[in-house]
């Protein structure tokens, strides 16, 4: 059999809210295929669902990116050997036993119950955030005044940041998760959040007894500085662009899709399964995660050797037949969604995903509730998305209202 | 049927309490899985196995 082997992976969509036709065209053919790294290595994708959940769910495969072969071409020859090393604290690159002590520092502030409290202090930010869009007249870009505030908001004040200070780290997350900037651009902006986190540190340490999740790890006494800086920084990262550009490109497929927007607005206990079918129906990574075989694992037939890398490719995973039958391409509000690997699968699971998850059902909820007839104030493929972004979404969104 | 968890496995990511919270809670200090019914009736049946197919550590067995 001859085997497929890919030679780059797309970003670009030909239709905003599928995955690449190309990738889909892979899945069809291979759940697993060869893809060739950029520093030459021959290692593997991943496109069906069952096989992203059973290599993400294994032991076997590490995700220390020091074992890592590289995917990105910009970065070729550009990576120092000390630019692959993991600062301490950084739990979504470690492997246990690091990553189970640093991520149960943490797991107890975002449970279920502990997110459900957040309820109704969600619902302020969010009509807060809503009165503030009603005073544009008529019209706004809603990714600015209401998509990336609402979860920035939230997860500063969760984590004791003053939100007057987000330009220490808004414009530098952007440049981190571009695809577009070298990798001393993309190191230069890391310092310098790092830099924002050391001194929040400092400042909490001098002043302690705050209430937020930052003053409570502290006062744990179990991180080091230097890896509580890190956590902090993984959690604000993490706790504001994914949950921003679902509700950007959420908010844009509900327009582009009448009926569905009008199953949410009739039912509006639909909302649960609407954000589990939008996270899976939108997937807003381009592809990864990436993990390498830590030994020879045997996935579906295929025998991935001790030191291949393995690409998942989560949005043609979550399209995937064999997991969801019938019409896997097809938004479908009202489908059974759960399951689907949008945040992951395995112990890095997103760690925050039950509080993405009441963010979007009390955003989108109420922005439908109080901007009944919210509709796109551009042409459809005028809407600039983010195929130059590690994280995919929309970068600006504008709207109209009757005001 | 009997669930049976293992705490040791368990990573805190609550998909078994949103799927079933009669079946399931979450320890406060680590978010680890609490078990709050060991032999469920049948009305908790098909939640249980959802559960158990969700967890993403597999932590959870039904039997």
């Amino acid at each position: 059999m001859t085997e497929l082997i890919s030679e780059e992976l797309p970003t670009t969509r030909q239709n905003p809210f599928d995955p690449p036709a190309e990738v889909t065209q892979i899945r069809e053919q291979a759940r697993i295929s060869r893809l060739k790294f950029a520093d030459g290595h021959l290692g593997w994708l991943v496109t069906g669902h069952h096989q992203v959940r059973e290599i993400l769910g294994s032991p076997k495969f590490t995700n220390n990116p020091e074992k890592h072969h590289l995917l990105d071409k910009r970065f070729q020859g550009e990576v120092p050997e000390e630019g692959r090393k993991v600062e301490p604290g950084m739990f979504l690159s470690q492997d246990p036993p690091d990553h189970t002590r640093l991520r149960k520092m943490l797991q107890g502030q975002f449970t279920v119950r502990r997110m459900n409290q957040l309820s109704e202090w969600i619902g302020t930010i969010v009509d807060d955030q809503l009165k503030h869009l009603r005073t544009f007249d008529g019209k706004a870009d809603l990714v600015k005044e209401f998509a990336l505030p609402v979860p920035s908001l939230v997860i500063c004040a969760l984590l004791g940041v003053d939100y007057d200070e987000r330009h220490r780290f808004q414009d530098d997350t952007a440049t981190m998760l571009s695809l577009e900037v070298s990798f001393k651009e993309a190191m230069a902006a890391f310092a310098r959040i790092q830099d924002f986190m050391r001194e929040l540190i400092a400042r909490k340490k001098a002043n302690p007894g705050g209430d937020d999740m930052i003053s409570d790890l502290l006062a744990t006494g179990e991180p080091t500085d230097e890896e509580a800086s890190n956590m902090a920084m993984l959690l604000l990262l993490a706790g504001h662009e994914t949950t921003a550009n679902m509700l950007g490109i959420g908010t844009f497929t509900l327009l582009q899709h009448p009926d569905q927007l009008k199953i949410l607005k009739d039912e509006p206990e639909v909302i649960d399964n609407a954000v589990e079918e939008l996270m899976r129906y939108l997937s807003i990574i381009h592809f990864g995660p990436v993990r390498t075989a830590a030994e020879d694992v045997e996935i579906d037939g295929h025998l991935i050797k001790a030191g291949d890398t393995v690409l998942m490719h989560v949005p043609a995973a979550n399209r995937d037949p064999d997991k969801f039958p019938g019409n896997p391409e097809e938004l479908d509000l009202r489908r059974p969604a759960s399951g689907h690997v949008a945040f992951g699968h395995g112990i890095h699971q997103c760690l925050g995903q039950q509080l993405a998850r009441i963010e979007m059902r009390i955003g989108f909820s109420k922005l439908f509730q109080e901007f009944p007839d919210l509709r796109l104030d551009v042409e459809p493929e005028e809407v600039p998305l983010r195929t130059d972004m590690g994280i995919y979404g929309v970068h600006s969104l504008p709207v109209a209202w009757s005001a | 049927m009997r669930i049976s968890v293992d705490q040791s496995k368990c990573c805190g990511s609550g998909m078994c309490v949103l799927t079933d919270p009669d079946l399931f809670d979450q320890n406060e200090e680590d978010g680890t899985v609490v078990l709050l019914e060991e032999h469920p009736d049948a009305a908790h049946e098909a939640t249980a196995k959802e559960a158990a197919g969700l967890c993403p550590a597999g932590a959870i067995t039904v039997s």
